[in-house]
């Protein structure tokens, strides 16, 4: 079955979606990062959909959930480089998808979890010593 | 007989051409056409025998039915010279006297080649003809100016809608006029363009021109912000005047967002936010002087 590739960056997973995302396609990927998570112990994960020119309510949701498993995983999800179009779709779908970090682009994004990779070893850093 | 009415008025013309285009014409320079200098005399002569002619061709082909496919030239010509009149600023009844001047000279001329009953007939056909073409002109100005309303308004939707670039990765949008769902949709597709063309990080919504600020607006401006955010740009909202204040917390609107009163306060925030500062010029010399 057709899969979509999780790439490991440093302390962060990197997500391009680059194919037509179909329901089923949305839950393997699903799966797949929440065992990357724990298999890596990644701190952040980055989802690219500059590629992405159909969403509908399932993907909208799909976005939800993952942000919200990776989470509760420890691990921040920023959705980088959405298209306009695409943002008021979400928007009119009544999808603002508040749980999420987003960013304007793959580089910013990084930079964002990176600061957040920081601050977090920066206390957990205090608290262990 | 009806059969014959439109060639006996078509010979009338023929016959007192010459006569018929003089009155008219004399009619039209009276009609105030030309003391406005909007139309010289020269152009008014063109479309005056223009219309003749045409009119001839058309009485002609189609007998005295407006509709028929023997006017279509006629049609034209009128619409086009109801246009060009529209444009140049003149009103309904100066438009429709164009063709309305020509009654008397044809009312003339026909009593004057038939006896009394045959000459009533033709006057009440010639009045039939001329009413259904001055309407007509009237319909094609009334057209372009409907046209010329509808493109000032697209003018006005995308002149009041423009993006500003502040500073690197700031952007402002001056909100300026009502905001109804037509114009938040322009408004949202430009600013989500412009942060991507920009790369912005901070959009600052100035909505210092929205004359009211109503659950609809607040809500048309919050999902403008949800769209930014999606994008990777956080929102400010500024320009929120005193009386809107008081009216947005009396009708309970929550703008879930920052807001600052004016868009000088917005761009400091948004200078910090993006960790810069803005400092006096003078005091950074006098310290490194010292």
């Amino acid at each position: 079955m057709e899969r979509i590739p999780i790439l490991k960056m440093g302390d962060a997973l990197l997500i391009t979606i680059q194919v037509d995302m179909h329901d089923r396609l949305a839950m393997a990927l699903e799966d797949d990062l929440t065992q990357k998570i724990v298999q890596s112990s990644a701190k952040g994960v980055l989802i690219d959909i500059s590629s992405l020119e159909i969403v509908d309510s399932f993907i909208g949701r799909m976005l939800d959930n993952i942000a919200a498993v990776s989470r509760i995983l420890d691990a921040q999800t920023v959705v980088v480089g959405m298209r306009p179009a695409v943002a008021i779709t979400l928007v009119e779908l009544g999808l603002a998808l508040t749980g999420v970090k987003t960013a304007l682009n793959v580089e910013k994004g990084m930079a964002l979890i990176g600061k957040q990779v920081a601050s977090a070893r920066g206390t957990s850093g205090r608290n262990a010593g | 007989m009806p059969a014959s009415s439109h060639s006996e008025i078509s010979a009338i013309i023929d016959a007192n051409e010459q006569q018929i285009l003089k009155e008219w014409l004399e009619a039209l320079r009276q009609g105030a056409s030309l003391e406005t200098g909007r139309i010289k005399e020269p152009e008014l002569n063109t479309q005056a025998k223009g219309f003749f002619s045409h009119l001839r061709g058309a009485l002609r082909e189609g007998g005295l039915d407006v509709r028929s496919r023997g006017y279509e030239t006629l049609r034209s010509f009128l619409a086009e010279v109801s246009r060009t009149r529209a444009l140049k600023g003149y009103s309904p009844s100066e438009t429709a006297m164009f063709v309305f001047s020509l009654k008397r000279p044809l009312f003339d001329a026909a009593a004057k080649s038939a006896d009394a009953s045959a000459a009533a007939q033709r006057g009440w056909e010639i009045n039939q003809l001329i009413d259904e073409l001055g309407l007509q002109t009237i319909e094609s100005y009334q057209k372009v100016r409907e046209e010329v309303i509808l493109r000032q308004q697209s003018e006005i939707s995308e002149l009041s809608t423009p993006v500003v670039k502040l500073w690197d990765g700031v952007l402002a949008l001056p909100l300026i006029g009502t905001l109804d769902s037509a114009r938040t949709q322009v408004v949202m597709e430009n600013l989500l363009q412009s942060i991507v063309d920009y790369g912005a990080e901070i959009a600052v919504i100035d909505i210092t021109g929205v004359p009211t600020v109503d659950t609809l607006v607040a809500q048309h401006l919050l999902k403008t912000v949800a769209a930014a955010r999606l994008m990777g740009a956080d929102c400010i909202i500024s320009g929120i005047r005193p009386q809107i204040a008081q009216t947005m917390v009396h009708l309970g609107v929550d703008l879930d967002v920052t807001t600052k009163s004016t868009l000088a306060d917005a761009f400091a925030v948004a200078l910090q936010r993006m960790g810069r500062t803005v400092v006096d010029v003078d005091s950074i010399a006098g310290r490194t002087a010292r």
